[in-house]
């Protein structure tokens, strides 16, 4: 994967949960597009409506924690984020991100460094840049990078089903 | 090298000698899908192109989320999961009979040495009974269904040990509220929880399952318990030595060792609005409280309902307080109107509702509103957990939950 984009950055802090993320009395609303509005409402009711394709999220650790709600990375795909940056990521919310095709990056320093507002360049597999700064990124292991490329697991399945 | 239960669990599953890091493919024993996900799940399995389940016997199809539906929409669920049923030939269905987590070993389904998936994150309760169980999403869900493989990284092990004899009203949930609040939310992500010792020796499955329940509060992929008579009992098995032997080696290699003494431990409170946020009950002691919930897949089974009306005996309910009780079970729930358990509880004053997640994830059956404050047996007190983001929720074992109910503040049991 070799890709550079750049995005406008909303920071969070840490352990931002899934109930955050997507609380769960909008969970049997027929569509993701539905849930949209209501991304990040216990925390910051207004947030959803101000964020834009291409936007990116960078936070503190553990982003994603609490439940096995796929909703999750899927609202967050919906809103047009195209990566969230935190120092660490929930197991099961990592899985579900991937599975989804939304790129999840664990870095250490950048959520200290950034403010809300600030625009950041990023090169998937190889580096962040931000006020003239790079911080680098880890990369994936080989399975997910396959899912990843493949455009998420349904994708990836539907060509071991002989779909696509 | 010896190993850990994780490692010798999924070391037996795939034939290889594993080691923490090692990416590995298993076979899945059992899954477990709720209502909540299953028309995700339905949706994905289509979309992915599978036209036939793995194993229809290993599946397990369970509405508990929205049993009994509390808005209109939610009956989209059960018309979904049913045509699934009909469609694909899925055998194991509970319709109303209780809460996922309580039921995947309550009716047999998981056993010692199984490796199991759900789509939950309170999947981790299952290593109660010494299994490898731990939460997916729907979409790795329908490709579980399709082909019965996951993938999976063999986590690290943190061995905890608690010994000696826990004092009176202290239980299982106070034990795993303390040691997330040391291990921190996030302090063991991607890791297995390993329990071991004579306080864990002397619980009950039950208790153990409390602890197990809560793991994934910590960050955990899963919590394991080494099987033993109780298990077997519980399980209605005779243990085989193959499950005998699912215990740490002596030489096995854990990241982190942390020991408890039991008798040092006090009941605990997780605090508004983080699980690793733990105080001292008596350092909250007097704080005014609306509501108190005793129920969940964490602790809404028989002995928590008995502890609760042990501890209302010949006491009511304070005047401006409801205190709702949800068994975990039908079975729970019998077993409870059988021994007078829920007689005691509503001559209390207690509201009993049926069994389900209903409360615990905000659904329905006593939703909170702005400023209200609750002391809940349940395992998650985020913010809009159990009603608007204004609610203050104090997560407490069953005995410190009755207290409170009684006293109309918080109060040691």
């Amino acid at each position: 994967m070799s890709e550079t984009f750049s995005g406008k950055v909303w920071v969070l802090g840490d352990d931002i949960d899934t109930d955050i993320i997507i609380p769960t009395e909008y969970l049997a609303l027929k569509s993701v597009e539905d849930m949209k509005p209501y991304a990040f409402s216990p925390l910051r009711p207004d947030l959803a409506g101000q964020m834009n394709p291409g936007d990116i999220i960078v936070a503190g650790k553990n982003f994603g924690c609490g439940s096995s709600r796929e909703q999750a990375p899927e609202v967050i795909k919906a809103l047009g984020i195209r990566c969230v940056v935190a120092r660490s990521f929930a197991r099961i919310f990592f899985r579900n991100a991937i599975n989804n095709g939304l790129l999840l990056i664990e870095n250490a320093d950048l959520h200290d460094a950034v403010t809300e507002g600030d625009t950041v360049q990023v090169e998937v597999n190889r580096q962040i840049t931000h006020n003239g700064k790079s911080y680098p990124i880890a990369s994936l292991p080989a399975n997910l990078v396959e899912i990843l490329e493949a455009g998420g697991l349904v994708k990836a399945m539907r060509k071991r089903n002989g779909l696509d | 090298m010896g190993h850990t239960i994780i490692e010798k669990i999924i070391g037996r599953n795939t034939g290889k000698d594993v080691k923490p890091g090692d990416i590995v493919t298993v076979n899945v024993d059992r899954v477990m899908i709720h209502d909540i996900f299953i028309p995700f799940v339905a949706d994905k399995f289509e979309e992915m192109g599978f036209t036939e389940l793995w194993d229809p016997d290993k599946v397990v199809l369970i509405y508990d989320h929205l049993v009994p539906a509390s808005q209109v929409d939610d009956t989209r669920h059960f018309r979904t999961g049913n045509a699934f049923v009909k469609k694909y030939g899925l055998k194991n269905i509970h319709r109303s009979d209780g809460i996922c987590h309580q039921l995947m070993t309550e009716a047999g389904y998981v056993k010692p040495g199984h490796i199991a998936f759900g789509t939950d994150s309170h999947t981790t309760t299952y290593g109660c009974v010494g299994a490898f169980s731990s939460g997916i999403g729907y979409t790795e869900m329908a490709s579980v269904l399709g082909t019965g493989q996951m993938w999976i990284k063999v986590p690290e092990t943190i061995k905890i040990t608690v010994n000696g004899k826990l004092p009176e009203h202290v239980t299982s949930k106070d034990v795993i509220l303390r040691l997330i609040g040391d291990l921190g939310a996030d302090g063991a992500t991607y890791q297995a929880l390993e329990f071991t010792g004579t306080a864990i020796e002397a619980m009950s499955v039950a208790s153990r399952m409390t602890i197990a329940n809560m793991a994934i509060e910590a960050g955990a992929k899963c919590a394991v318990f080494t099987p033993d008579e109780k298990t077997a009992d519980y399980c209605g098995i005779t243990l085989t030595d193959a499950e005998r032997s699912l215990k740490g080696d002596p030489d096995a290699g854990y990241v982190r060792e942390i020991c408890y003494e039991a008798s040092d431990l006090v009941p605990v409170m997780a605090c508004p609005s983080q699980v690793d946020n733990i105080r001292p009950v008596r350092e909250l002691v007097g704080v005014s409280i609306d509501q108190v919930f005793i129920g969940s897949c964490t602790n809404g089974r028989l002995e928590d309902l008995q502890c609760a009306a042990a501890i209302l005996k010949g006491k009511k309910v304070a005047p401006f307080v409801k205190l709702i009780v949800t068994p975990a079970s039908r079975k729970i729930y019998r077993e409870a109107m059988a021994d007078g358990t829920l007689a005691a509880l509503s001559e209390a004053g207690a509201i009993i509702t049926h069994p389900g997640c209903g409360l615990c994830c905000g659904r329905a059956g006593g939703i909170l509103t702005d400023g209200e404050r609750v002391v809940a047996t349940n395992n998650r007190n985020f913010l809009g957990r159990m009603g608007t983001s204004k609610v203050e929720i104090y997560l407490a074992s069953p005995a410190t939950a009755a207290a409170c109910a009684a006293a109309g503040k918080i109060v040691e049991p």
